[in-house]
C-alpha cells in the first residue's frame, strides 16, 4: 500500500500506515508497538463486549415474564455465568488500562514506547488465549459452566460442565493482567520524559499507576484461588470440603481478596478518564489535583481491606462483619474526595458539551448512584435484607456500568481523533448518547427497585409482582442495546469518512496531544522538555 | 521501532523482575493464608501430620537450596569479573543442585505414597478430620513451589548457554541478575515452607 492521497493533499497516518515489510496482519499482531498493541487491545475487548451484550439481551429477555420464554433453567444458568465471566474479565478488567492506557500512557509522559515492549506483546496474545478458552468453554464436553462467573466451591468442584476450562481461561487472563500492571509501573518509573515530575502527571496516569500496583499485588491471589479449584475438582484435594475438614467459607475470603480489588482495577482507570476530560472540557485547571492522586493511592489501599463485605450472611463472625462494614465505610470517603474535586472543577468553568464531556458527566451521575446505593450494601444492617437481590445487580452494574463503561465510551469519544486522526459526527454521537442513558436508567433503576422488593438474583423464575418491574427492564435493555448500537455505527463511519483534523482538536494540554493525529511510531521525534502541569490549558497547543 | 537506550535500562528491567517477584510471593502467600487458618483450627492433626514428614529429606533439600542460592549469587559476582569459565561452573553447581533437590523430592513424595498418605486415600479418610486438610496442603504448597524450582532450573539453564556464548558478560549481567533474583524466590520459599511444615511440633 502506497501513501493515501486525498484531495490533492498528503495525509498523513502515522502508526496506522503498514510499512510493507510483512503481510499486513503480522504487522498488527506482532507488533511491539504500544499503540499498535492497545488497538488490538480496543478490537478485542469491544468484540468480547458485544458478545456479553448479547448474553445479557438474552437473559433480559428469559425474564421479561415469570416462567419459561426462551431458554430452560440450565441454559439461564450458563448465561448468566458467561456473561459475568466475558464482561469482567475479558472487558472490563483489561478495558481501559490495556486498551487506552496502553495507547496513551507513553504517549503523555513522553516515551517512546513502554518499558518491556515484547512483555506487552505477550500479554495480549496471553489475553487472546484466555478469551478463546473461555469462550470455547460454552461448546463441547459437559456444556458452558454454570456456576456463576464467582465458581463458589463447593458446587465449581461437583458440577461436570466445563468449569475447569473456564477456570484455567481465567488464570491465564489473571497472567496477562500482571504483566500489564508489571510494564506500566516500570514505564511510569523509568520513562518518563524530562520534566515530567511526578506531580506533573496526568491524572489517567496516576490512576493506572495506583491500578498496576492493585493488578500485581491482587491478581496472584486469584491465581493460587483458581489453581486450588483445579485442584478440588483434578486432585480432589477437599481443602474447602467440610466433610474432610476443609471450610468452604476460606474458598469464599481467597475470592474475594482478588475479586473486590478487582472491582478498583475497573473503577480506577475509569476515574483517571474522567479527570482528563473535565478539566479540558470545563477549561479550568483540575481542583486539588493532590487531592485526587492521594484519594487513588487511598482508594487501591483501603479498597484491598474490604472483601468481607461480599460474605455478610454467609456466617462470618459478627466482629468481623463490624470490621469489614467499617472499612467499607472508608473506601467511600476518597471516592467522594474524588466526586467532589470534579464537581469543584465544573464550577465557574465555561463548560462544552462535547460527546466525551456528556460521558463524562453521566459518569458522576451515575457513579453517585452505584456509590451511594453501595453504602446501603456495605452497612451489615440492610445488607441482610438486600443481600442476593435484584439490588445488588443494579448496584454493580450503576457502577460497573454507569461508570467504567461510560467513561471507556467517553475515553473512546476523548481520544478517537487522536487515534485515528478522524473526528466522528458529534451531533449523532450525542443522540447515541441520550438513547442509552434513557435505556440504562430504565434497566438498572428497575433491577434497584426490584430487588429491594425482594426479588433473588440468579433466579429463572419469579413470582407474578415483579413481572412489571422485570418487563420495564427488558425494555430498558432494548433502548440501551440500541444506542450502543447508534454510538458503534458512528464510530465505525468515523473510522472510513469522518473528517480529518489536526493534533489538538479539544484544545488540551497533555503532550498526547502535541504530536499529530494519529500519532507517528516513534512518538517523539524528540523527546519533549516538560515546563508545564498537564491542566494549565492557557499552555495548550493550537487546534 | 525502539531506541536500543529503552530495550537496555537495566534498572527497568531490575524493577520489573521484583515486581514479578511480589506477584511469585503473593501467590504463595495465598496457601500460606490457608495453612495459618487451617492450623489455627487444627492444630494436633497438623502436628500429627508434622510428625510424619521426614526432617532429614527436607533438611537436605534445605542445605541444597541454600548452598545454590550462595552458587548463584558466586556466579553473577564472577560474571561481573569477567572470570566466564568460573561463573560456568558455579551456574552448573547451581543446577546440580536443583536437579538433586527434584530427585529428591521426588523420593520423599514417593516414600509418601508407600505409606498411604496422599489426598483421598484410605488411611486419611480414617484419620480425623484437618490430617487430610495438612497433606493436601503440603502436597500443594510442595508441589507448586518444585514446579517454581523446574521453572527457576530452566531459566539458570537459559541464561548458562547465554553465558556460554558470551551473549551476556560483566558489561551487561542484568539477565543473570534476574535470574538470581529468581532463583533466590525460590530458596526465600522454600525457607518458610520448611519449618512450617517438616519442624511443626
Amino acid at each position: 500500500m502506497g501513501k493515501v492521497i486525498r484531495m490533492g493533499e498528503f495525509f498523513r497516518r502515522g502508526f496506522l500506515e503498514s510499512t510493507g515489510e510483512q503481510p499486513s496482519l503480522f504487522e498488527w499482531i506482532f507488533s511491539t508497538d504500544h499503540k499498535r498493541i492497545g488497538l488490538l487491545y480496543l478490537y478485542s475487548i469491544s468484540t468480547f463486549f458485544a458478545i456479553g451484550v448479547t448474553l445479557g439481551l438474552l437473559i433480559r429477555l428469559e425474564l421479561i415474564a415469570p416462567g419459561r420464554t426462551i431458554v430452560g433453567p440450565d441454559t439461564y444458568n450458563a448465561l448468566f455465568t458467561l456473561h459475568g465471566v466475558v464482561m469482567i474479565f475479558l472487558f472490563i478488567i483489561p478495558g481501559i488500562p490495556a486498551a487506552f492506557g496502553n495507547i496513551m500512557l507513553p504517549l503523555q509522559i513522553g516515551a517512546r514506547d513502554v518499558a518491556f515492549p515484547r512483555l506487552n506483546l505477550l500479554s495480549w496474545w496471553l489475553y487472546i488465549i484466555g478469551a478463546i478458552m473461555a469462550l470455547s468453554s460454552l461448546a463441547g464436553g459437559g456444556g458452558p459452566p454454570d456456576t456463576g462467573w464467582t465458581f463458589y466451591l463447593p458446587f465449581s468442584g461437583e458440577t461436570t460442565t466445563n468449569v475447569s476450562l473456564a477456570v484455567f481461561a481465567v488464570f491465564i487472563l489473571g497472567f496477562s493482567s500482571i504483566l500489564t500492571g508489571l510494564n506500566f509501573i516500570t514505564t511510569i518509573h523509568r520513562l518518563r520524559a524530562p520534566g515530567m515530575t511526578w506531580t506533573r502527571l496526568p491524572l489517567f496516569v496516576w490512576s493506572l499507576y495506583a491500578t498496576a500496583w492493585v493488578q500485581v499485588l491482587a491478581t496472584p491471589i486469584l491465581g493460587i484461588t483458581l489453581v486450588l479449584i483445579l485442584a478440588e475438582r483434578i486432585l480432589g484435594l477437599g481443602l474447602f470440603d467440610a466433610a474432610r475438614g476443609g471450610d468452604p467459607l476460606m474458598y469464599q475470603h481467597l475470592f474475594w481478596i482478588y475479586s473486590h480489588p478487582a472491582v478498583y482495577i475497573m473503577v480506577l482507570p475509569a476515574m483517571g478518564v474522567i479527570s482528563e476530560i473535565i478539566p479540558v472540557f470545563a477549561r479550568r485547571p483540575i481542583f486539588g489535583y493532590k487531592a485526587i492522586v492521594a484519594s487513588s493511592i487511598g482508594i487501591a489501599a483501603a479498597g484491598s481491606l474490604v472483601w468481607g463485605h461480599h460474605m455478610f450472611v454467609s456466617g462470618m463472625s459478627d466482629t468481623a462483619i463490624l470490621v469489614f462494614s467499617l472499612l467499607t465505610f472508608i473506601v467511600a470517603i476518597p471516592s467522594a474526595v474524588k466526586v467532589f474535586n470534579w464537581v469543584a472543577t465544573l464550577y465557574g468553568g465555561s463548560i462544552r458539551l462535547d460527546a466525551p464531556m456528556l460521558y463524562a458527566l453521566t459518569f458522576l451521575v451515575l457513579f453517585s448512584i452505584g456509590g451511594l446505593s453501595g453504602l446501603v450494601l456495605g452497612s451489615a444492617a440492610t445488607d441482610v435484607h438486600v443481600h442476593d437481590t435484584h439490588f445488588v445487580v443494579g448496584h454493580f452494574h450503576y457502577v460497573m456500568f454507569g461508570g467504567t463503561a461510560f467513561a471507556f465510551f467517553g475515553a473512546l469519544h476523548y481520544w478517537f481523533p487522536k487515534i485515528f486522526g478522524r473526528m466522528f459526527n458529534e451531533k449523532r454521537a450525542a443522540w447515541a448518547w441520550g438513547i442509552m442513558i434513557c435505556g440504562f436508567n430504565l434497566l438498572y433503576f428497575s433491577m434497584l427497585l426490584v430487588g429491594l422488593r425482594g426479588m433473588p438474583r440468579r433466579y429463572y423464575d419469579y413470582l407474578p409482582q415483579f413481572a412489571q418491574l422485570n418487563r420495564l427492564a427488558t425494555y430498558g435493555s432494548w433502548v440501551l442495546a440500541l444506542g450502543l448500537l447508534f454510538m458503534a455505527v458512528n464510530l465505525l463511519i468515523a473510522l472510513r469518512r469522518g473528517k480529518h483534523i489536526g493534533a489538538n482538536p479539544w484544545e488540551a494540554a497533555t503532550l498526547e496531544w502535541t504530536v499529530d493525529s494519529p500519532p507517528p511510531p516513534e512518538n517523539f521525534a524528540v523527546l519533549p522538555t516538560v515546563t508545564h502541569g498537564p491542566y494549565d490549558l492557557e499552555q495548550a497547543g493550537e487546534p | 521501532m525502539n531506541s536500543t537506550a529503552q530495550h537496555h535500562d537495566a534498572e527497568g528491567a531490575k524493577l520489573g523482575m521484583w515486581l514479578f517477584l511480589f506477584s511469585e510471593l503473593l501467590l504463595f502467600g495465598g496457601l500460606f493464608v490457608l495453612f495459618a487458618v487451617y492450623l489455627q483450627r487444627y492444630p494436633l492433626q497438623f502436628a500429627a501430620g508434622g510428625r510424619e514428614l521426614s526432617v532429614a529429606f527436607g533438611t537436605v533439600n534445605t542445605v541444597l537450596l541454600l548452598t545454590s542460592s550462595m552458587t548463584v549469587a558466586l556466579a553473577l559476582e564472577a560474571l561481573r569479573r569477567n572470570r566466564r569459565r568460573l561463573c560456568e561452573s558455579l551456574l552448573g553447581f547451581t543446577l546440580l543442585a536443583a536437579l538433586l533437590f527434584l530427585v529428591n523430592k521426588g523420593f520423599e513424595w514417593h516414600a509418601k505414597f508407600q505409606h498411604d498418605l496422599y489426598p483421598g486415600s484410605a488411611t486419611l479418610q480414617q484419620a480425623p478430620p484437618g490430617r487430610d486438610v495438612f497433606f493436601g496442603l503440603y502436597y500443594l504448597t510442595t508441589g507448586l513451589h518444585g514446579l517454581h524450582v523446574i521453572i527457576g532450573g530452566v531459566l539458570l539453564a537459559w541464561i548458562l548457554a547465554l553465558v556460554r556464548c558470551d551473549r551476556i558478560n560483566g558489561a551487561s549481567p542484568t539477565v543473570l541478575e534476574n535470574g538470581a533474583l529468581y532463583w533466590h524466590l525460590v530458596d526465600i520459599i522454600w525457607i518458610f515452607i520448611f519449618p512450617l511444615y517438616y519442624l511443626l511440633l
